[in-house]
């Protein structure tokens, strides 16, 4: 089977989240990159795929030219190509949707299966592959924790509440997976060699279908820790008790 | 938490291994009211310390360096903190093979014994994963190990603390340091200032940001040093602790493998030099992992997996095991690759401990302690002193520069004489453009551009023939010409003119300038103006400081002229014996000044035909200065030597310089005068005559007597070190310097070789030489003596062998030489009479 993995380049924030003056992009200059943990369970979930049925995986990812170190980043740990689909502004989920779709299309490849994070780390939209899913007339499952694939059907799990809702749907199919789906794993070295090897094809979108306008960004204050001080030495213990009781450790 | 306090003796900045140590020496040395603050979390601030690699390997070609180290290990093992695993040097080329040997002759010079030079296959007997078919051999040291350098830090801190001597606040930031009259007064945080009579720096790569709110300098960059972990790796699965295989440092790769517990960390210094500044570095709170764990650079990376893979196929090619962390490091890197330690020559009372590493972090902070307690440490720290920084060594060009050139170089195979290549032609002489037309190779010395040998004497070869002592082996030929050994032997014929413009020159002058440079000099120094004396400078303890000339110029007026690479640091050494009322005063004349040297026998001739004034040596005896006038110029002459031979200094004002050249070279031109470089002046010139160099014989941990350089009688005036100097007279020294010469320079394969200096002296059986004091002997220097058709070493030897005929050995990349005693003391092998220079 032919998997695609869409994922999406990130700056990995600290406890404290800097803006540029501005107010309209983080300051990443001393950040590193990566992508959401959804999406890192998303190449996995593609590679295990390939590991049981054979085929090939693809990463595609809508960005700037530096998103290609995401790319060879997953290239590492199995995929057999990438696509960037490079641009140089930001795109809202419609937008990035529209996008891929035009290189998916344009790839030519009938994928089996599309999987993405539920969410991307930053803006969270929770859309792109809803839209993907309804632009190719496929049928989209969202946030899924579980899944298996057998005689061209996909079966998926996904948690709501206390309730766990079991779907399945034939492929070719779009899934949107969740942190805790697989554990995946780390890259090798020999991943590592072997990936700078791997193509990366590169597509310029022909439109930017992108209709939400970024006025500026703020930084939510910042919760206190909530950390109590119930006492110092042995007079503490009364107070801890009863905060055990309260939440029902002790009785 | 307690509220921080209004004062204190000490305040020390810095939670990292460093400032622990400086922190924990300062209480057990007996001072108390001291506070440490950090502005990160504790036990770990967020500094290098605690992303550090933790292993320590002993052998440096550095005396120093690796005297600390040692010292580091000894502290680690005794906190419990330290676990030996053994480490191993593998070669991958001949280069490597023999820089090896080079490094076990440094090992045995600094007393480490338990080190050997082992086959591929032992290696592979030690290290069962690596491939032993890439490698050629290695070099074993059983004793290194890894350290726990956050739990050792936190242990030095609470021993400070149980002492009732220190007070540590975390989450601390200091917001400035308030300087008054040249004094440090005050470090203001984020929660309320502290008075503090000193304050320490010991903020890693956050150094140069603290020390400059003070005003003061601390020349070093934050740069990147890659590593990654690897794992689960099956070989270690049943491990027991963090480490139980030695750690294998490829060197010709410039990177290490070491196992930590289930996993395998790969780190590098061979990517390219990634240099940040202080301010790049995020707070602690906007850091994604800590502040001094930048995100990793695959790129940067990607040769260095290929150099692991193939060392070690076994573990780093199984694709089963994945990369679980990696991240660029920071570190703290110095333009020059030493340390920065000492008082500030800006601020008074405030330290600087930064630019260290683990591996030096506890001996380093005991140093500290004792330089700010005793005013010396017991170890020499003098190519770490903060004070060694010219003015354009502090420029951040010069910083990135020379760090950028030396990273790669981390685990390079650096010749003893190696030049840098960044940042060159910052201090020309007024000769620049002469001696460059004169094929002049130049050397640097703090900044300035010194001709060592020039190809215009080329001619010479052919005149000396086999007396220049060739060389074939590539090795002792690097930085070298046998020109150097033509114009030593032209100069001892006719006159050789020496532009030495690089030294250090500062007047003391006032009221009180006599009992400066008395308090400072070993020798008298109340004589008559005109004289010229050479002096030891003492330490406390009556070990060198420094060696230097001074001359009288004033009944109020000494000018210093000392050398251009510790020059910096005697200037401070004078500075901190100044009156605090202000009747004596320093005044920096390096810059006003040129100097040239003429020597010689046909010196006087020379000098004679271009001016009125009586050279003859009746007239102007040895030892003396007078201002003389040759053609439009009055010249300071000053009539002393460093090569054996008769001669002057002169200077003049820097812009007088040209002129000056013009007409002694024109005078000189029918008698044969010659350029002679700094490799006459510096090695052979000096080494036939025995004259010691500091930083080479000359250190506090010899004294005046084991040099040989003691004076009949003892001035009545104080001195610094005077007690230990009259002390040290009265006793039988365990060490004398003496000269001595090579018997046979064949090598075991054919090839004749000549030391380059740090080799270890043995006896005929093969055994150390160590005196009483535990000190080993070594070559102090090594170089050619051509008029006597020697190679000569200078070493410490003890009593019984200091005997002038005695038979000994010398070990050098690997193979033994046989060496005679020459000379015992400072009797110079070469005119021993002195008649050249008297005449």
């Amino acid at each position: 089977m032919d998997v695609l993995v869409c994922i999406k380049r990130v700056p990995l924030v600290g406890g404290e989240i800097l803006l540029t003056e501005d107010k309209m992009e983080i300051d990443d200059r001393r950040l590193g990159f990566g992508l959401s943990p959804h999406e890192e369970c998303a190449v996995e979930a593609g590679v295990r795929l390939i590991e049981e049925f054979g085929g090939t995986v693809t990463v595609m990812t809508l960005g700037k030219a530096e998103a290609e170190e995401q790319l060879r980043d997953q290239l590492a740990i199995g995929p057999d190509r990438a696509i960037l689909v490079e641009t140089t502004s930001e795109f809202d989920p419609q937008g990035t949707a529209s996008a891929l779709v035009e290189a998916i299309r344009s790839d030519g490849t009938n994928f089996d299966l599309i999987i993405l994070g539920a969410e991307s780390a930053d803006t969270a939209g929770y859309q792109t592959g809803i839209r993907i899913a309804h632009a190719l007339g496929r049928p989209v499952i969202t946030n899924v924790k579980g899944l298996k694939v057998e005689n061209g059907v996909i079966r998926c799990e996904r948690q709501v509440g206390s309730i766990r809702e079991v779907y399945e749907v034939p492929l070719p199919a779009v899934i949107t997976v969740k942190d805790g789906v697989n554990i995946p794993r780390y890259p090798s070295v020999p991943g590592r060699i072997k990936a700078r090897k791997k193509p990366v094809d590169k597509v310029i979108p022909t439109t930017r279908m992108t209709k939400l306008e970024k006025t500026g960004l703020s930084v939510p204050p910042t919760k206190s820790s909530g950390a109590k001080v119930l006492g110092h030495g042995p007079e503490a213990a009364v107070a801890l008790v009863a905060l055990l009781r309260e939440i029902g450790i002790a009785k | 938490m307690s509220s921080l306090p209004t004062k204190a003796k000490v305040v020390v900045i810095g939670a990292g291994i460093v400032g622990n140590s400086v922190a924990y020496h300062l209480a057990r040395l007996g001072w108390r009211d001291l506070v440490q603050i950090d502005k990160g979390p504790l036990p770990n601030p967020g500094g290098s310390t605690g992303h550090a690699s933790n292993f320590i390997y002993p052998t440096d070609h550095s005396k120093e360096m690796t005297q600390i180290t040692l010292e580091s290990m000894r502290q680690y093992k005794e906190m419990g903190v330290f676990t030996e695993c053994g480490g191993i040097e593998v070669a991958r080329t001949p280069e490597r093979m023999q820089e090896l040997a080079r490094r076990m002759s440094s090992a045995k010079s600094w007393g480490i014994e338990d080190v050997e030079i082992i086959s591929p296959e032992r290696c592979k007997e030690l290290v069962p994963f690596l491939d032993e078919t890439v490698i050629l051999g290695g070099f074993y040291t059983p004793s290194v190990g890894v350290v726990d350098s956050v739990r050792g830090g936190t242990i030095m801190r609470e021993r400070a603390i149980e002492l009732g001597a220190l007070q540590s606040f975390a989450n601390t930031e200091v917001l400035g340091i308030d300087v008054e009259e040249g004094r440090v007064k005050r470090v203001r945080t984020d929660r309320g200032d502290i008075e503090a009579e000193y304050v320490v720096i010991a903020c890693g790569c956050w150094s140069p940001r603290i020390a400059s709110m003070a005003g003061a300098s601390i020349p070093l960059t934050p740069a990147v040093h890659q590593m990654k972990d690897l794992g689960p790796v099956p070989h270690f699965a049943n491990s027991k602790g963090d480490i139980e295989f030695p750690i294998i440092r490829d060197m010709d790769t410039n990177m290490y493998e070491r196992q930590h517990g289930s996993g395998i960390e790969v780190g590098s210094y061979a990517h390219r030099p990634i240099l940040y500044s202080p301010d790049d570095i995020p707070s602690n709170a906007a850091a994604t992992l800590s502040p001094t764990e930048f995100p990793f650079t695959q790129e940067d990376f990607d040769l260095q997996d290929e150099h692991a893979l193939e060392l070690m196929p076994e573990i780093i090619g199984d694709e089963k095991i994945g990369q679980k962390y990696a991240i660029n490091g920071i570190l703290s890197l110095t333009p020059d690759g030493m340390p920065i330690v000492g008082e500030t020559p800006e601020v008074k009372g405030l330290w600087s401990c930064a630019a260290v590493w683990i591996k030096e972090g506890p001996g380093t902070g005991k140093s500290l302690a004792e330089m700010m307690i005793h005013g010396e440490s017991e170890i020499d720290m003098n190519t770490s002193d903060i004070a060694r920084f010219h003015e354009h060594q502090k420029a951040t060009y010069h910083i990135k520069a020379r760090t950028a050139e030396g990273f790669n170089k981390t685990y390079g195979i650096v010749h003893p004489n190696e030049q840098y290549e960044s940042n060159r032609q910052v201090r020309l002489s007024p000769y620049y453009e002469q001696e460059k037309a004169l094929g002049a190779v130049f050397y640097e010395t703090a900044g300035w551009e010194r001709p060592f040998w020039y190809e215009s004497n080329a001619a010479l070869l052919a005149k000396y023939g086999d007396a220049v002592m060739p060389r074939t082996s590539e090795w002792e030929s690097r930085w070298w010409s046998p020109i150097i050994n033509a114009e030593h032997l032209e100069m001892r014929e006719t006159a050789g003119l020496v532009d030495l413009t690089a030294f250090v020159i500062f007047d003391v002058k006032g009221p009180s300038a006599l009992n400066v440079v008395q308090q400072v000099a070993v020798r008298q120094m109340d004589v008559a103006v005109g004289k010229v004396v050479y002096t030891p400078v003492l330490s406390h303890n009556g070990g060198f400081k420094s060696d230097l000339t001074i001359m009288r110029l004033a009944h109020d007026c000494f000018r210093v002229v000392t050398g251009g690479a510790h020059g910096m640091a005697d200037k401070k050494w004078f500075s901190d014996h100044l009156p605090a009322d202000g009747t004596a005063q320093i005044e920096d004349l390096t810059s006003n000044f040129t100097t040239l040297g003429i020597w010689g026998p046909k010196a006087r001739e020379i000098l004679q035909s271009v001016t009125d004034n009586d050279l003859s040596n009746e007239a102007f005896p040895f030892g003396n200065c007078r201002i003389i006038e040759i053609g439009p110029l009055r010249v300071l002459a000053s009539r002393i030597s460093y090569v054996g031979e008769l001669g002057w200094e002169l200077y003049v004002p820097m812009e007088q310089g040209a002129k000056l050249w013009e007409q002694i070279w024109n005078a000189g031109q029918p008698h044969g005068l010659i350029p002679v470089g700094i490799g006459v002046y510096g090695t052979t010139g000096r080494l036939e005559k025995s004259y010691r160099a500091f930083g080479a014989e000359l250190e506090t941990e010899y004294n005046v007597i084991e040099t040989g350089m003691q004076t009949p009688k003892v001035k009545a005036q104080d001195f610094v070190g005077k007690a230990s100097h009259l002390a040290q007279r009265e006793t039988t020294p365990v060490a004398v310097l003496c000269s001595l010469t090579v018997d046979d320079h064949t090598s075991s394969t054919g090839e004749k070789r000549y030391m380059l200096g740090r080799e270890p002296i043995m006896t005929l059986e093969g055994a150390p030489i160590v005196d009483a004091k535990g000190r080993r002997s070594y070559v102090t220097s090594a170089g050619s003596a051509p008029s006597l058709g020697k190679h000569i070493l200078m070493s410490y030897l003890t009593p019984e062998h200091a005997v002038i005929g005695n038979k000994l050995i010398v070990e050098y990349l690997g193979d033994h030489y046989p060496v005679t005693v020459a000379g015992v003391g400072s009797a110079p092998l070469f005119d021993p009479k002195n008649e050249r220079i008297l005449s």
